[in-house]
């Protein structure tokens, strides 16, 4: 930690280091080949990045235990399967479609095309609605009952996508494809630019969640230093206290989860429009909790540690697990040993893993919060004041 | 509007909207529940012109309802004395049933075996069932809540979390990743007797007749014996029974050890009734059984009993009637319900941060 501090005082790490490693992140595709499978990690990592960021500020900041995550996803995603790909087919006449600032290919096709950027402001929309609806009911409960409602609106949300197709909206337009995915999804269109092709070069799309997680970081880090983010910060160590210093309770928690929803939805949009199809399948608890260990690891409420804790699980799940401990020297290894058994199947079980040491041995996260790593760590090993800690 | 009303006497009067609150989170979780087999049981006497099916429903329900109110009762015992949702409690009600179905070949269980030997056999791997699903709650306490015990409540219920994910994980590797069906060695459907139509099954009495026993005995457990008063001790106040003299870790590993025995218990029971075993039987049941032991109060012994009998027969009719694909999202939209208009449950006082 020391050294940390030391590193802080230096203009050179405050200023230069991060200009560097930006300059970097930015340029190094331009190193790589067009479709490169490490540019493939990447884009995804910095898609977990920004959601992870969301749950952060829900968990993290306000101390809201958010276990229905994967419902963010779920309806960032299906904003992108709804209004940009042929599911509407019919929609605006039979054979034109509607379509809004699009180009190319997406413009000749039925159904409702429209323009990427507005379907991130429109997924932002529906997912703070969503948030801010979601968190209704739990204004009134408390700790593990709030975490507890949330599980069950993100397991209803996901079921209603995944049986969609019983449910007719608008006369006779499906809710969703259930089962099976909304496919394909337009790839996305940036003004002034060509369309992108995820089967060809992979650069724009690395190019714009780069940008995407810039945006959202400078927004967390307003947040964190703003009149909001205090607030949250104070509703999450003492509720009584911060209601009674003025703090609205309400609108507070309220906006926690809109704000929350909101960057998992441009994050689930994103991510519908570069695998090119939406799946319902996908909007599984595991998923809430893919994103909460992420923010477990990096630091409950840091979000230097929480873009840490996202990058390194996305690896985890799409490099270390697959290609490494299956395919590699460690798959072979176990098949010598005779034990047969594939780590991609038990990966939810490693995430539960690292949930259970975080939390045991090191709560606060790997690049803790200074001021959540007194909350978390005051208490533990005093036998005093066993059950003081909870009131 | 309102605020014009208010006069010296106005203020003594409960307002209007008050009493219509109370009586909302008085009789609107009773309504909601008993209008959901209204409907269908009008339903039945509008197209059938009576009521066999629903009661079919019920008769499944009820006994379903008891396996889950056996797990329910895992989660009130451990939520009333240290508030925690013990999240790896379903994973515990699997870890039961995969473990009595690996004792069913060795000890040469299967569908006909006589009925003596087969009894005698069940019988054992029952309490292997229970003891291990009672020993694994035990070492998950031990390993993942003891220590955080100080910690904010955040902290033990994502080890739970963790450790749900853990055993499902573990599961998969024992079973495999796909439901498998086991032997069917008490020929589960087979008919005993039926009244008004309604059709009683060997599994359904199996299902009250190992529930009853076990719900009544915990109860005199609790309700008796000394370690069932230090249980209750350490719910009420945890350092004034300390301070007693009671040895709080003791009693609270005590009760995670009754709450795994039920658990495994339960896992039995599912595992003969169902027919299969699957690794994430775990994960619903659990989520089922935490809705019933809200439903009925958290924290209550009888409420939990009551609320795994109620969801047990929302869960059959709306698997019946709806569609089982969709019955999860019917249960959660319960569980919201309930929070919403009824936090602390049917017959549920307030416990110490409850709503």
């Amino acid at each position: 930690m020391s050294t940390i501090q030391e590193l802080r005082t230096r203009p050179w790490a405050t200023y230069v280091l991060p200009a560097v490693l930006l300059v970097a992140a930015a340029l190094f595709p331009l190193f790589r080949e067009p479709l490169d499978g490490f540019m493939d990690d990447c884009i995804l990592a910095l898609a977990f990045v920004v959601m992870a960021l969301g749950l952060n500020l829900v968990v993290g900041f306000a101390g809201l235990l958010d276990l229905g995550y994967v419902a963010f996803y779920a309806f960032g995603a299906m904003t992108v399967g709804w209004w940009a790909s042929d599911f509407f087919t019919g929609a605006g006449g039979a054979e034109e479609g509607i379509h809004i600032g699009v180009s190319g290919f997406a413009a000749t096709l039925p159904g409702i095309h429209v323009n990427f950027l507005i379907i991130v402001i429109g997924a932002i929309i529906v997912c703070a609605v969503a948030g801010a609806i979601i968190g209704l009911p739990t204004l009134r409960l408390r700790g593990d009952y709030i975490a507890i409602v949330t599980l069950a609106f993100g397991e209803i949300i996901g079921r209603v996508f995944q049986n969609g197709d019983e449910i007719t909206i608008f006369g006779d337009y499906k809710l969703s494809n259930g089962r099976q995915s909304i496919a394909p999804v337009d790839s996305i269109d940036i003004p002034f630019l060509e369309p992108f092709d995820s089967a060809l070069n992979l650069r724009p799309y690395y190019w714009t969640i780069f940008a995407i997680v810039l945006v959202v970081l400078f927004v967390n880090i307003r947040l964190r230093d703003s009149k909001l983010g205090r607030a949250w910060i104070a509703l999450r160590e003492d509720e009584v206290a911060a209601a009674s210093m003025g703090v609205p309770l309400v609108k507070t928690k309220l906006l926690a989860y809109a704000t929350g929803g909101a960057l998992g939805g441009i994050s689930g949009a994103f991510l519908g429009a570069y695998f090119s199809s939406v799946n319902a399948n996908q909007f599984q608890f595991g998923f809430s909790i893919f994103i909460l260990a992420m923010v477990i690891l990096g630091g409950l409420g840091s979000i230097w540690g929480v873009v840490l804790g996202a990058v390194a699980l996305a690896f985890v799940n799409n490099r270390l697990i697959p290609d490494v401990l299956d395919q590699g020297f460690v798959g072979d290894w176990l098949q010598d040993l005779g034990l047969d058994f594939s780590f991609v199947e038990i990966s939810f079980g490693i995430f539960g893993f690292i949930l259970v040491i975080m939390m045991v041995l090191r709560p606060a996260g790997l690049l803790p919060e200074r001021r959540r790593q007194m909350e978390l760590t005051e208490g533990i090993g005093e036998t005093e004041s066993v059950f003081e800690a909870r009131v | 509007m309102e605020a014009a009303g208010i006069s010296a006497d106005a203020a003594l009067k409960p307002r209007t909207s008050e009493v219509i609150s109370e009586f909302i989170s008085k009789y609107g979780l009773i309504a909601i529940l008993i209008a959901f087999p209204a409907y269908y049981g009008v339903q039945d006497l509008i197209d059938d012109g009576n009521l066999t099916r629903l009661g079919n429903n019920l008769a499944d329900g009820l006994s379903n309802g008891a396996i889950w109110a056996l797990v329910a009762l895992g989660y009130t015992l451990v939520y009333g004395i240290i508030e925690l949702i013990n999240f790896a409690h379903g994973e515990i009600f699997m870890i039961g049933a995969f473990s009595a179905f690996a004792l069913w070949e060795p000890l040469g269980l299967h569908a006909d075996t006589a009925t003596f030997s087969l009894i005698l056999g069940l019988l054992v791997t029952l309490i292997a069932a229970m003891l291990v699903s009672g020993s694994l709650n035990v070492m998950i306490e031990r390993v993942g809540y003891r220590p955080l015990r100080g910690a904010p409540k955040l902290a033990p219920l994502i080890t739970a979390v963790g450790f749900s994910f853990i055993l499902q994980n573990v599961g998969i590797l024992w079973l495999g990743a796909s439901q498998r069906a086991v032997p069917d060695l008490i020929h589960s459907q087979r008919e005993l007797f039926d009244i008004f139509g309604v059709s009683i099954s060997r599994g359904d009495l199996l299902a009250i007749a190992v529930t009853i026993p076990l719900v009544l005995l915990l109860t005199s457990f609790v309700a008796q014996s000394r370690l069932g008063k230090a249980m209750r001790a350490t719910a009420q106040d945890p350092e004034a029974a300390k301070l007693m003299g009671i040895n709080v870790d003791t009693t609270i590993s005590l009760t995670f050890l009754l709450g795994g025995l039920l658990a495994g218990a339960a896992g039995l029971i599912n595992t003969l009734y169902q027919t299969n075993v699957w690794y994430f039987q775990g994960f619903t049941a659990g989520l089922i059984a935490f809705t019933a032991a809200v439903m009925g109060g958290i924290g209550n012994l009888r409420g939990a009993v009551l609320g795994g009998l109620i969801i047990g027969c929302i869960q059959q009719i709306s698997d019946n009637r709806i569609g089982n694909e969709w019955t999860p999202a019917v249960i959660f939209a319960y569980l919201v319900l309930i929070m919403v208009f009824r936090p602390q449950g049917l017959i549920g006082e307030e416990t110490r941060e409850a709503g």
